[in-house]
């Protein structure tokens, strides 16, 4: 867990939300969007890479979303979001000029000081890159404060990649290693194919001082970590971003609750080490 | 002259071979470039040879009537290629296409096979790697059909 100074929380009563209106829809993929918006009351949300916020769709319903922006520009906040159901679904049909509410920032985030004098390895799977986004830009911002760093990310086809742009642009950087790998495609690809924990032997890092970060859906954080721990990175400088049954984001209705933790509240972001123990637990 | 013994010693899948396993394997190996675009085998093809990257990457590719080829795998420095030459009828089993311009030593399949049936230790030195190859391969294969990316966490 982020250490307290690094976190960011809410001004004013966090479980009233604020009006928002979008002013930017990227398509990403197929089903995906990224909405940028300003406040529509006068107060942005300023926020720590990792943490999320509670968007609420007028009349739809309210989920926890990650938050994919630049943590040095608060002024505009940026989601990336899939249509997955019907709260999902509505974010994604949003257009230009609509108005959706949110609540936050909540969560822990990337303890970013942690990796500092390391080697780092940021693995994303899927959509998972959403929330790793913030860290990717917190810690090209800060380049100097981290030796080699390594960004893995895999996808189910190369359509399905997010912020393909903005990958280029990183790939052409001589300061960043960016691996991009697909589960199948056409000969008309050119990166790798093969799932990202693939990727984890062949990128160039010292497990000894190296700090790893994880997003992904959990079965292939499982199998990432698992490849990291045989290549010698300790648990503790593992660290995971969770998404499981998060209703609330305050730590109110329990729905999140894994054992003595709150994935709401004393997440998004764990060390590994912590959370071990929530990953071999498969009824919740 | 330049030997090859050097290049297999540093090679990820050789590292750790006893200086003798070095120089017998050498024995069998050769240097190859090839350009981006060239294909190293084409299934149905005779596997008479077998493939360690040292640079470059290699798409393992079928043929799917209706798709076109399809890439299921790739493999880039550090790793092998090939196992078809192990067993009997010798075919290979995919197309290996060249996407990177790649250098790789290249192996003779006849004269690896007779120094194992030789010398069972270097044979069983080399099964051993090779199954680690095989494992972690049928793993990542496993983790693709998963579709581990479906549903975000």
């Amino acid at each position: 867990m982020a250490a307290p100074a690094e976190l960011i929380r809410p001004a004013g009563d966090p479980r009233i939300p604020r009006p928002f209106r979008v002013v930017g829809v990227r398509r990403e993929t197929r089903d995906t969007r990224t909405l940028e918006a300003v406040t529509a009351d006068g107060h942005p949300m300023p926020f720590a890479p990792g943490q999320f916020a509670m968007l609420y769709a007028f009349g739809v319903g309210e989920i926890p979303i990650s938050i994919s922006g630049d943590p040095a520009d608060p002024s505009v906040l940026t989601h990336t979001v899939r249509a997955v159901g019907a709260v999902s679904g509505a974010l994604c049909r949003l257009r230009r000029g609509d108005v959706f509410w949110a609540r936050g920032p909540y969560g822990s985030s990337w303890p970013l000081d942690e990796a500092a004098g390391r080697d780092v390895v940021v693995v994303a799977g899927g959509i998972g890159l959403a929330p790793l986004r913030p860290l990717v830009l917190a810690l090209l911002a800060g380049r100097e404060r981290y030796a080699r760093a390594w960004l893995l990310y895999g996808a189910r086809t190369p359509e399905e990649l997010l912020y393909r742009r903005e990958l280029e642009r990183w790939r052409a950087r001589l300061d960043l290693a960016v691996e991009v790998t697909v589960d199948t495609a056409g000969t008309g690809w050119r990166g790798s194919v093969g799932v990202v924990t693939t990727l984890i032997p062949r990128a160039e890092f010292d497990p000894d001082r190296t700090a790893a970060f994880v997003v992904g859906p959990e079965v292939m954080m499982r199998f990432t970590v698992a490849a990291l721990r045989k290549r010698g990175v300790p648990t503790d400088r593992i660290f995971l971003s969770l998404e499981r049954n998060m209703h609330c984001g305050v730590g109110l209705c329990g729905r999140c609750q894994a054992g003595p933790v709150f994935v709401c509240r004393d997440g998004p972001v764990f060390p590994y080490a912590a959370v071990e123990r929530i990953f071999a637990v498969r009824e919740i | 002259m330049e030997t090859l013994e050097p290049l297999l010693a540093e090679h990820g899948f050789f590292r750790g071979l006893s200086p003798e396993a070095i120089r017998l394997f050498t024995g069998c190996a050769a240097n190859v470039r090839i350009e981006a675009g060239e294909y190293l085998f084409r299934e149905g093809a005779d596997a008479d040879r077998f493939y360690a990257i040292r640079h470059g990457q290699v798409a393992l590719e079928v043929y799917v009537p209706g798709r076109g080829a399809v890439t299921i795998q790739t493999v880039g420095p550090g790793e092998v290629l090939g196992w078809s030459w192990l067993f009997p009828p010798y075919r290979w089993h995919f197309d290996a296409r060249v996407t990177e311009a790649t250098r790789a030593l290249s192996f003779d399949a006849v004269c690896i096979r007779q120094k194992c049936e030789t010398d069972h230790s270097l044979g069983y030195e080399l099964m051993k790697r090779l199954a680690r190859v095989f494992t972690e391969r049928l793993e990542a294969a496993r983790l693709q059909i998963l579709d581990v990316y479906g549903r975000a966490g």
